[in-house]
């Protein structure tokens, strides 16, 4: 069994002033197998998101089934094929904090403002992404089924 | 979750044979960054006549058998043909720094002597002038191999200069050593991870269009892992160029260098 197969409770401390304070979760296992919002994401969305350079910054290290491939980085496993090998609440789970799962994993953790050193003032206290932004990704990474 | 061993079991092995994972001080094929470009980036480096960074290095001629400051003496006046002098000094630097017990790089060096010997204003940092002037002066060990001096006092220094490498960062929570030690020759975005070794610096750069320091360099990944960037002349700049000298031995210098 795998030290993190135990019910976990995430009860997160919202962080000074400026930004949205984290939604709690809850992980199971290695999924959190609830929407951080309570809606599903929109796939759409999710698509422009994974493809933005600047603010989820995904295909600088994933290739994905997406425009531009000579583009996309290689320092991680392809995206293509993320909805077969993994469920939905793997996935979240994954996107929201891997390092849960694999401590020394070069993956940031998209939805953790805690545990980071010398964050620069402008993105200080901000998950990567917001609630709304991790669902859509989640949705839209449930439909690359290789 | 037993179906992830075999794949894991390969990926380690991998790893091994490329030895790509092999630690920063015995790393098996050091490599500088020039071995990662284009072939148009690498013909643009090697010729001088289309070598942007020549620009500087001449500049910095000119300055330095200019006379400044008080004493209206040139770098010249004392130290005579920079050919001979400053030979291979570039290779040796960071050095120690006897009047602040600091290591000292070779900008500040630079600075320095325009203080306390020509009694001249202080160039800031980055500003033409200073670039031009270090970049004629590592020109001079161009070909010769880095060989960082082995100097008791800089090793409490080198050692804080490593853990910032391996000290993740900024709110991507990255290295130095995440990327430039496990994964070089791995692509970030469309380009290739080198091992970065600072072997060429004061170096142009196409993305800036301009030549540029190594702590200008080191502050752009810095704000790139969204970190807050040591500011220019910090101590801890200067420790992380003084280990990353040490990771570089052996590497033959190239400035001016280009970089994409």
């Amino acid at each position: 069994m795998r030290w993190w197969n135990s019910l976990c409770v995430l009860a997160m401390l919202a962080p000074p002033a400026a930004a949205e304070p984290l939604r709690p979760y809850v992980v199971e296992g290695d999924a959190i197998t609830r929407s951080l919002t309570g809606r599903p994401g929109d796939a759409e969305n999710g698509r422009r998101l994974v493809m933005d350079r600047h603010r989820s910054l995904c295909i600088l290290c994933h290739a994905a089934p997406l425009p531009d491939p000579h583009l996309q980085g290689t320092l991680a496993p392809t995206l293509a094929g993320a909805g077969s090998r993994l469920s939905e609440g793997q996935i979240r789970l994954r996107v929201v904090d891997m390092k849960r799962l694999v401590p020394d994993s070069i993956m940031p953790a998209y939805y953790r403002t805690g545990g980071l050193a010398q964050v620069a003032a402008s993105f200080r206290d901000r998950p990567i992404l917001t609630a709304e932004e991790i669902e859509d990704v989640v949705a839209f990474l449930v439909t690359l089924k290789e | 979750m037993t179906g992830r061993a075999p794949r894991l079991l390969a990926g380690l092995l991998a790893a091994c044979l490329a030895g790509s994972s092999a630690p920063a001080g015995d790393m098996l094929d050091k490599r500088s960054g020039a071995d990662f470009m284009s072939p148009e980036n690498r013909a643009m480096q090697a010729d001088d006549m289309s070598n942007p960074g020549m620009f500087a290095v001449l500049d910095g001629e000119e300055l330095w058998n200019r006379p400044e400051g008080a004493n209206g003496r040139s770098c010249a006046g004392c130290h005579g043909e920079a050919a001979t002098s400053m030979r291979g000094v570039a290779t040796r630097y960071p050095a120690f720094d006897e009047r602040s017990g600091r290591p000292i790089d070779l900008a500040g060096r630079i600075g320095e002597c325009r203080r306390t010997r020509q009694e001249a204003s202080p160039l800031p940092h980055e500003s033409p002038e200073l670039i031009a002037l270090t970049a004629y002066v590592a020109h001079q060990s161009r070909g010769m191999p880095i060989s960082p001096p082995q100097d008791e006092r800089l090793a409490q220094f080198r050692e804080n200069g490593r853990r910032l490498y391996e000290r993740r960062i900024g709110q991507l929570d990255l290295s130095c050593a995440s990327c430039h030690d496990a994964r070089w020759g791995e692509r970030l975005g469309g380009s290739v991870m080198p091992q970065g070794h600072p072997t060429a610096y004061p170096l142009y750069r196409l993305e800036w269009q301009a030549v540029g320091s190594l702590q200008r360099r080191l502050r752009n990944c810095m704000i790139g892992v969204r970190a807050e960037a040591f500011a220019f002349g910090a101590p801890e700049l200067i420790e992380l160029e003084l280990y990353l000298m040490e990771r570089a031995a052996g590497l033959t210098v190239e400035t001016p260098g280009v970089r994409p």
